[in-house]
């Protein structure tokens, strides 16, 4: 296990020495979104209209965070990852057109995801589930949000951040996969735990 | 005081315990956790989870983002008394921990599909009676995340199986659900009765302590050697390997009708949220999870 700590916009030549297992730490832009701005994102390039911002190079973070305005300025409170897998259907297409280099969240994603990651350079890292403020307080401030009209959770959030971690790298740029490989290591420990608890099948 | 309004302030101080405050028996069991686990990356995490716990304290905000779904326990000591003013004052107070604490508004018309933006709908929050002996009045909050409730499951399994089928039914049951209660969970195994009984019970015995096994030493042995089982299966904090994926594991039965085996398994992730008070007849008020300090 190799500690990175990187700093956006990352290049895929930065991202390519990435393996799965090992461990990362991300500074500067990042930008939350879930179902509805993969959505958004994916129709505006077929449309040819650009995005609020440029993601390439960024991290985008699963992520329907708690935000509170203070005076005029924006503040996370909680911004702990969502479920993956929900936006697999959209991140092979994501990673391809805007060039994004790290997805974050939790609970993993799959072969579609991988490929594309493998094809175009780019990793997931998986954030630990709940820790909401762990993630908060690595958000050093909240540049703007975009989207708003999709809801809190489900706006764009534009985030400025440091040291956000720790990211386990759980997909990786050469078609590793640590949920894939964990989900092997299961049905094969399975078998030993129904024998040693006497269940025949 | 008048007697509502002391419910709901002690209502709402348990809520913010609650969310803000990991019981100690789950931090030690964390810490423990932590030392013992030989996967790097798995202790990454629990690092990261014990890391969390202390900020969320520090900064007295919540631990998780998903501040759950609210449900209360209510013990009601048969000579207490406005007891028809708890269900009006819990509901209350489960306004107010939303806007003050804050918590994340988490209840939504199914048909409409429109959140109420309170944390309050029908039958949310949910008020599980008892009735005891007494004039005091318990409260126990649960705030339940709906990450690991997503994968708790009641099964109807074949009676001629018994235990056995019981201990394959949690293994499968541990195995399907993988990384997305954010493990390391707590499970609560509870068999017979009916489904909705099995279920209930499984999801009360998660109001337990970790360092409670239970008094049946036969049903303690089984407690353990599920949790043993569970923690054989290599998924691992957080789903991404190694050797802690549950922190306990709490058993309870009913008596079952002889065609029937319902089990069910009732996840927590390890965001275990829970707190519990007594208001006694001369209006003190005892915090039982933890001291107020608030
Ligand atoms: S499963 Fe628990 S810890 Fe994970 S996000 Fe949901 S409430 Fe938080």
């Amino acid at each position: 296990m190799v500690v990175y700590k990187l700093q956006t916009p990352i290049s895929e030549a930065d991202i390519r020495k990435l393996k799965v297992n090992d461990m990362l730490y991300i500074t500067g832009t990042m930008v939350t979104a879930r179902d509805q701005a993969h959505q958004r994102a994916l129709e505006y390039f077929r449309q040819g209209k650009p995005l609020p911002i440029n993601l390439e190079g960024l991290a985008v973070f699963h992520c329907g965070p708690v935000m509170s305005k203070q005076g005029d300025k924006w503040v996370a409170v909680a911004a702990g990852p969502t479920t993956s897998t929900r936006m697999d259907i959209f991140e092979d297409e994501f990673v391809k057109n805007f060039k994004v280099r790290v997805v974050i969240g939790k609970g993993g994603m799959g072969k579609r995801t991988t490929d594309a990651m493998a094809k175009y350079g780019a990793v997931y890292g998986a954030f630990t589930g709940g820790a909401a403020i762990l993630a908060a307080k690595a958000i050093k401030s909240v540049l703007r949000v975009e989207w708003f009209d999709l809801g809190m959770p489900e706006a764009m959030w534009i985030f400025e951040v440091e040291e956000f971690g720790p990211l386990t790298v759980a997909i990786d740029s050469h078609e590793n996969n640590l949920f894939t490989d964990v989900a092997k290591n299961v049905e094969a420990n399975k078998q030993r735990i129904y024998q040693k608890l006497g269940i025949s099948q | 005081m008048e007697k509502a309004k002391i419910v709901e302030n002690v209502a709402f101080n348990i809520i913010k315990q609650a969310v803000i405050y990991i019981p100690d028996d789950v931090k030690q069991a964390l810490k423990k956790a932590y030392a013992e686990e030989t996967s790097e990356t798995g202790k990454t995490q629990l690092n990261a989870i014990l890391n969390n716990i202390e900020l969320a304290e520090k900064h007295k905000a919540p631990v998780c983002q998903d501040t759950g779904t609210i449900i209360f326990y209510i013990k009601a000591g048969t000579q207490a008394k406005n007891l028809e003013k708890v269900e009006g004052a819990l509901i209350n107070a489960t306004r107010r921990a939303t806007k003050e604490v804050p918590l994340r508004p988490n209840a939504v018309d199914p048909f409409a599909q429109r959140n109420s933006g309170d944390n309050t709908g029908r039958f949310i929050p949910f008020v599980n009676w008892e009735i005891v002996l007494g004039d005091s009045i318990e409260l126990t909050v649960m705030t339940k995340g709906g990450g690991s409730e997503n994968v708790c499951v009641t099964g109807m399994l074949v009676p001629g199986q018994g235990i056995t089928g019981l201990k394959k039914f949690v293994v499968d049951t541990v195995i399907n659900a993988g990384a997305k209660p954010c493990p390391p969970t707590i499970i609560g195994v509870a068999i017979g009765g009916g489904a909705d009984i099995s279920m209930k019970l499984a999801k009360k015995t998660l109001l337990k302590p970790l360092n409670e096994p239970n008094p049946d030493s036969e049903i303690a042995k089984l407690e353990k050697e599920i949790l043993e089982a569970a923690n054989m299966t290599g998924i691992g904090p957080m789903g991404l390997g190694g050797k802690t994926t549950v922190l306990g594991v709490h058993v309870d039965y009913a008596f079952r009708h002889p065609a029937s085996f319902p089990a069910s398994v009732a996840f927590n992730c390890w965001a275990s949220r829970r707190a519990s008070a007594r208001i006694n007849a001369d209006e003190t008020v005892e915090y039982l999870t933890r001291k107020m300090e608030m």
